[in-house]
């Protein structure tokens, strides 16, 4: 819970939006819409998600910024894009890897091998 | 769509098709720039395409690349008509023969009755790709050649989000260039989704809107990206080993292709389809198209960076 608001939570209250979608909206659409629906319903675990992941997330990809000595993720791509790190590129992509895993736990953790 | 416009519809075909009566005409999915439909003309089943109106393009080359591939013994739909200069149904056109089957790529990996389809579909697909790559290019005038690599750096560049992994996998795809010898008719969107597939098999590669002069090795790359393998255990449309695919293609062409220039296009198009889920969010994100559908496609780039790594990480550098 997180004052000043009161509950259901920002997680909570998704988690009913969830519900209802996946219990009552989507068995009652066909076809496109329920397709539509499907896109939704996952939108909504991806927000919860972050919501659960994020903060630390955010502490492990400064983290790996750091690691290259560069404050965000437009300076290091624009070293890269300048060829800085032209000799080492796979090793730069095994560095990324915790990021990206990251990123997939949050928007499908199901891809992650 | 006015009831009007698809009497009108109705009318134009009627000419084009020099018959007395066109039904059960139907919209059938289209893209951005152009709309399908479905109608019956005496007994035969028939597609048109036709430029969406308001939009820039037309039938330029994309009739006579569906001829010579036809020719070549691509499984294509028939061209009925190329109605690419003609003016009976107010822009640029093109009828095809329909063909029955499958595009659903869940349906055709999961379903029962594909599963024969499933164990010669890879073979298949390396034939049909390599009697596309060996038509002379110069038999079609007009297509361009396309450099994937300078066309997705400079695209990644104007979407103007920092993305680090897709700036080494350019870095790295420009410094590893395959020494290409061979320049072909492509595909240019060769995999699941744009096959139509029956009991058998292949019935027919559709959707040649972006045909091109490129190496081959690019179209059997798309093919094994992961995202077009639909959840499927093999590379190849989810279905087939690289050696199955190489093998159907050296069946042909008497020679088999370099698993690392393969590899390497499979870069180039983890690559590309990730940089293209950044580019349809930003369609919802500038306002251009608003859709929830589009948007959610921004939160899939992370699967080709993720993909990209594990390609880069592991084999020949």
């Amino acid at each position: 819970m997180t004052a000043p608001h009161d509950r259901p939570t920002a997680a909570e209250l998704l988690e009913a939006l969830r519900e209802w979608m996946e219990q009552d909206l989507f068995p009652g659409v066909e076809g496109r819409l329920q397709f539509h629906t499907r896109v939704a319903i996952n939108m909504v675990d991806i927000v919860a998600r972050e919501l659960e992941l994020g903060p630390d997330q955010v502490v492990r990809h400064d983290q790996v910024l750091a690691s290259f000595g560069m404050k965000d993720d437009a300076e290091l791509a624009a070293a890269i894009r300048a060829g800085t790190f032209d000799e080492e590129l796979p090793s730069v992509m095994t560095r990324l890897l915790p990021v990206v895993e990251d990123k997939l736990r949050v928007a499908n953790p199901r891809y992650l091998r | 769509m006015a009831k009007g416009t698809n009497t009108e519809l109705q009318q134009g075909l009627a000419a084009v098709m020099e018959t007395e009566s066109i039904t059960d005409l139907q919209r059938l999915s289209g893209g951005a720039s152009r709309e399908t439909w479905r109608f019956k003309a005496g007994n035969s089943d028939y597609v048109l395409q036709r430029v969406r109106a308001g939009t820039v393009g037309g039938f330029q080359v994309e009739p006579r690349v569906l001829a010579v591939a036809h020719e070549a013994g691509v499984p294509v739909p028939e061209l009925v008509i190329d109605g690419a200069n003609r003016t009976e149904l107010g822009v640029p056109f093109m009828i095809v023969r329909a063909v029955e089957g499958e595009t659903i790529a869940r349906k055709i990996l999961r379903d029962d009755e594909y599963s024969r389809a499933r164990g010669a579909l890879t073979t298949q697909l390396g034939i049909a790709a390599a009697r596309l790559h060996q038509v002379d290019p110069a038999r079609v005038p007009g297509l361009v050649e396309d450099d994937q690599v300078n066309r997705y750096t400079t695209i990644l560049q104007d979407l103007g989000e920092p993305h680090p992994v897709f700036e080494a996998a350019l870095r790295w795809l420009e410094r590893n260039r395959p020494d290409s010898a061979m320049s072909c008719i492509v595909h240019g969107d060769y995999r699941l989704g744009n096959m139509m597939v029956n009991s058998d098999g292949l019935a027919a590669v559709l959707d040649w809107e972006i045909a091109h002069i490129g190496d081959p090795m690019e179209d059997l790359g798309w093919l094994c990206v992961r995202a077009w393998r639909f959840g499927g255990a093999f590379p190849a449309a989810g279905v087939g080993t690289y050696d199955e695919l190489l093998d159907a293609y050296a069946s042909v062409t008497g020679v088999r292709p370099d698993p690392d220039v393969l590899r390497w296009w499979e870069i180039l198009g983890t690559m590309k389809w990730g940089i293209i889920c950044i580019s349809q969010a930003a369609t919802h994100l500038t306002g251009i198209v608003r859709s929830h559908e589009l948007a959610a496609i921004g939160r899939r780039v992370c699967e080709n960076e993720y993909d990209l790594i594990d390609l880069l990480s592991k084999g020949p550098q």
